[in-house]
């Protein structure tokens, strides 16, 4: 017997757990401006969060070393922390996804290490003839993406896991990993030290242009993956029952780490390495609005964004005056978190 | 309506099931039963086209399956497999929800959602819409994945043992849907079950497998004889019939002389 009331009752249960949700985005989001004042504001020389306001949007009166700080050092390096924040928070997540496995990250699945050292080889044979600008980012994107044709290639094998992808995976970390070994090893120490620089990830190398585009390709990939969003949470059931709702698993993995890999290749290729966002950001957002897509890719997107901008803060005030690469802020911090984000999940349980 | 004509199925060049003919009629519950390892849940992954056929052909309506399905193949199946894990932060109005993923935009519209929570009531786990369904336990867990599959709009549903974690209630009031929505919608059902006696109370025909061969298919008062079902299990059985006439299978316990050793 139907009784009207009951399924009333549950589908306004179910409006007041997506409006929960959205506050909880709205909040997140919040927080992402904030920072990202402060991130403006902090730097060698100190200034106030209304200068800052007042100087971005051009309100009031201004003077031009504080318009000149702001938009030309603080504004593309802050829009920048976001902007590879929220790339490696959504790739994370996706990568998590497909392969049904909480571990899984650019970082552990060796695109990072891939990426360096597409980097370092760029730096050693001394950028091909290119721009040191260029060259050192195309290196990196080209071996990163090299790392995920791998991955693909694993994947479009039937009888593959997602297990075996990850394996696959750290098998390239440690591959590439010796590689750069290798190469340190083989350079001068300028070089070395160049390239040792190059792997602490940092926002420092921003520019106008390497904003713009890895600002454009995350917007636009987070925008394909958000309509994947059905289909990603059927896969999270398991691939066989995706399979059998109707999804064709394996190329909706070729399909998503396409683009995932594209999206996290370009943020990494312009800032380096930067661990664990894109494995910490995706248990927050699990934790915090669960696994419907339409709002764990949003959520996984600006924890990382909120993560990278106040790491950013943070290797500019720890010695004020000093700053370091951010890359070393997210990975001592992350580390202690993961470990706290794991434990409390297998006390919920 | 579902034909198998001499169906053959082989996995890592061992024969599975061989030479199987049947014809699966709609609006019918057809159980198939047989001793562990013997084909029955390859059988229904090959129906919904999972694993491939190495000869004979397979027909749901005027689509043919010989060795490859034809794509939309699945599109008419519902399937519900064995594994009932699902250790995901969905809630289980989220889970049964995605039965309809052809079909779902980035916001959910209210009549598929009353759609969704008309199943999880038929199935009796309204009360639980709103968990994570890694909260659950075994048996919620196994309704709600059956909520999920009745979402699906198929011509057949293909059910491999549905009843493993529920209790016998649950297992009875799951089987009554299936029979009562099999009927209405005039599904073609396929259920992999273990229980001779509920196969025999909620089925229309059985079908019984014993080394990959079909060892009997019929209706179950007939199907069901100690002959038959001694030879498939192995085990002596007597057969009983309950108050409505349906049969009741009874394993003999072997008499042998025991001997009971004094504590010592």
């Amino acid at each position: 017997m139907l009784t009207p009331s009951a399924i009333g009752t549950a589908i306004a249960a179910h409006r007041i757990r997506e409006r929960r949700r959205w506050h909880a985005i709205f909040l997140f989001l919040l927080i992402a401006l904030v920072s990202f004042v402060l991130d403006v504001a902090t730097g060698p020389s100190m200034l106030s969060p209304a200068a800052v306001v007042s100087s971005i949007f051009r309100i009031g009166d201004s003077d031009a070393m504080t318009d000149a700080i702001v938009m030309s050092l603080r504004l593309p390096m802050a829009l920048m922390a976001l902007v590879v924040g929220a790339a490696l928070g959504a790739g994370g997540a996706q990568m998590q996804t497909l392969l049904n496995n909480p571990m899984a990250s650019p970082y552990t699945l060796g695109m990072a290490a891939a990426a360096g050292f597409g980097a370092a080889l760029s730096l050693y044979f001394g950028g091909f003839g290119l721009e040191p600008m260029i060259s050192v980012p195309l290196g990196a994107f080209i071996f990163s993406m090299l790392a995920a044709a791998f991955l693909f290639a694993l994947s479009a094998m039937r009888r593959v896991s997602g297990e075996t992808i990850i394996l696959g995976g750290i098998a390239l970390l440690f591959l590439f990993q010796s590689l750069l070994s290798l190469l340190q090893f083989l350079s001068s120490p300028e070089l070395a030290q160049q390239i040792l620089f190059w792997l602490f990830g940092s926002l420092t190398k921003t520019t106008w242009p390497t904003l713009a585009i890895t600002a454009g390709v995350t917007f636009v990939s987070c925008l394909i993956l958000l309509g994947y969003s059905w289909k990603l949470a059927a896969l999270r059931m398991g691939e066989a029952r995706a399979a059998s709702l109707g999804v064709n698993v394996s190329r909706l993995r070729i399909e998503v780490l396409a683009v995932v890999a594209i999206m996290t290749a370009t943020a990494t290729s312009f800032v380096g390495v930067i661990g664990f966002i894109g494995l910490v950001a995706p248990h927050i957002a699990r934790m915090v609005v669960g696994e419907d897509q339409r709002f764990y890719l949003p959520m996984s997107l600006l924890a990382g964004a909120v993560m990278l901008s106040a790491a950013s803060v943070l290797s500019k005030s720890i010695v004020p005056g000093a700053l370091f690469p951010v890359g070393i802020i997210t990975a001592i911090v992350g580390v202690p978190f993961l470990l706290w984000l794991i434990f409390a999940r297998k006390r919920s349980l | 309506m579902i034909h198998l004509d001499s169906v053959e199925i082989r996995r890592g060049g061992q024969v599975i099931v061989s030479d199987l003919s049947a014809h699966l009629q709609p609006g019918h519950v057809h159980a198939i039963l047989g001793p562990n390892g013997t084909g029955k849940t390859t059988l229904l992954r090959a129906l919904f086209g999972e694993l491939p056929i190495s000869s004979g052909r397979i027909r749901l309506g005027d689509l043919v399956m010989a060795e490859r399905p034809p794509s939309h193949w699945r599109d008419h199946f519902s399937y519900m497999s064995q594994d009932n894990n699902a250790d995901v932060a969905l809630t289980v109005l989220e889970v049964v929800v995605l039965g309809r993923l052809g079909k779902l935009q980035l916001h959910i519209d209210d009549e598929i959602l009353t759609l969704a929570l008309e199943k999880l009531q038929e199935t009796g786990i309204l009360h639980l819409a709103d968990r994570y369904i890694a909260s659950l336990s075994g048996g919620q867990r196994q309704m709600a994945l059956f909520a999920q599959v009745l979402m699906r709009e198929p011509k057949a549903m293909l059910l491999d043992e549905p009843c493993s974690a529920l209790d016998m209630k649950h297992q009875m009031s799951l089987l009554e849907l299936l029979v009562q929505e099999t009927r209405r919608n005039n599904w073609t059902s396929v259920v992999v079950l273990h229980d001779l006696n509920l196969a025999a109370q909620y089925a229309d025909r059985l079908l019984v497998l014993g080394g990959g061969r079909c060892q009997a298919f019929g209706a179950p008062a007939d199907v069901l004889t100690p002959e038959l079902v001694s030879k498939t299990y192995g085990v002596p059985v007597e057969i009983l019939h309950d108050s409505a006439g349906h049969p009741v299978i009874q394993p003999v316990r072997p008499r042998t002389i025991s001997f009971h050793r004094e504590a010592s």
